[in-house]
């Protein structure tokens, strides 16, 4: 990979970071304040069933795990386990579509209801 | 305060092993001292490196109890556990022997960085005139009084983890040279130093700016070349 390259992948899981840090902060409150006021997971689900909104909003946390995390955990293996080169870019990479896989799921899940 | 210290001095190479050493204490002792003591009066083959004793020359770095100094600038009231000291050579580096590294890697890593300054002036050319308030010879100052000791590069956990990391002072180098407006080789410089093996890596744990005998701050120079390069990407220019 060209230095060019891991250079946009710094920038990446910054900017992924950023918005990560908003949206974990939005969903923690949301959830504090939703317990609170007592409501059921089904009362819960009936809210963001058909919400474009919540759709896009988990959409976009969902993408920004998807960026973020795999880049974090390929610095960890080179680090860590001294792992690198295509290998570990396509492990990483296959970690990355999972997690979008996965996350992706749910979130459509919260949105069909 | 006992009057005898015991020193635990690195023998051998990197499967070499700690030798134990009765040392008397003094007053206003340094370690270099102490090492000075025991290579002249307990055991001549001991091998270690010093040149200026005043903190000039870089070149009597070890790690003292767990911790890389200059052991010429370092007193041993400072520094001792009880009645004991630990000394080591530089780690991220090659042993030599005893307390000597091989700095060669070091100083790769420099060239590597592009530390070389690159003029574009001719001799025919008048001198370049800096002004000492402007905002890029203000940076390069802050990071300009390096003399290449190696304390950071041994404090690196970044350079433990991955050796090809450039380390601290290679890129602290290349932060003084990039904010020289008489250098011509910023854009190969950047490129030197990004990605993996450059700045990027830097998780500023800050281990490198504490340990730096002259107080200069490497993840400060890091920090900029992190967002110079990015800039320099996001503008398309590298």
């Amino acid at each position: 990979m060209s230095a060019r390259a891991q250079v946009w992948l710094w920038i990446a899981q910054r900017a992924s970071a950023a918005v990560l840090a908003l949206c974990v902060l939005v969903h923690l409150v949301l959830m504090i304040y939703a317990v609170r006021g007592g409501l059921s997971a089904g009362e819960i689900l009936g809210r963001t069933r058909g919400s474009v909104g919540w759709l896009a909003f988990y959409g976009v946390f969902v993408a920004a795990v998807a960026v973020h995390g795999p880049i974090g955990l390929r610095n960890i293996l080179t680090e860590t386990f001294g792992w690198r080169g295509a290998g570990l870019n396509l492990g990483v990479g296959v970690v990355g579509v999972a997690l979008l896989f996965w996350g992706g799921r749910a979130v459509f899940a919260v949105f069909t209801g | 305060m006992t009057d005898m210290l015991k020193v635990s001095i690195w023998r051998g190479r990197e499967d070499g092993a700690l030798q134990t050493f009765d040392v008397p204490r003094r007053d206003n002792q340094t370690v270099l001292d102490v090492v000075t003591y025991i290579q002249r009066s307990l055991d001549p083959t001991l091998s270690y490196r010093f040149s200026c004793r005043v903190g000039m020359c870089g070149s009597c770095a070890m790690q003292v109890n767990g911790r890389a100094r200059w052991t010429c600038r370092t007193h041993v009231s400072k520094v001792v556990d009880g009645d004991a000291l630990e000394i080591r050579p530089l780690s991220n580096l090659p042993v030599v022997k005893d307390l000597v590294t091989d700095m060669a890697p070091f100083f790769d890593k420099w060239a590597q960085a592009k530390g070389q300054f690159k003029g574009t002036a001719t001799r025919k050319d008048d001198f370049a005139r800096v002004s000492p308030d402007s905002p890029m010879r203000r940076l390069a100052n802050a990071a300009i009084e390096c003399i290449g000791c190696g304390v950071c590069y041994s404090a690196c956990d970044v350079v433990s983890w991955k050796p090809d990391y450039l380390g601290p002072a290679a890129m602290n180098r290349a932060w003084t040279l990039i904010n020289d407006e008489r250098d011509g080789a910023r854009r190969e410089r950047l490129e030197a130093v990004a990605g993996d093996a450059g700045c990027h890596a830097c998780h500023t744990h800050m281990s490198c700016t504490e340990q730096c005998p002259k107080q200069l701050s490497p993840t400060a120079s890091i920090a900029g070349l992190k967002r110079t390069v990015a800039g320099a990407v996001l503008k398309g220019e590298l």
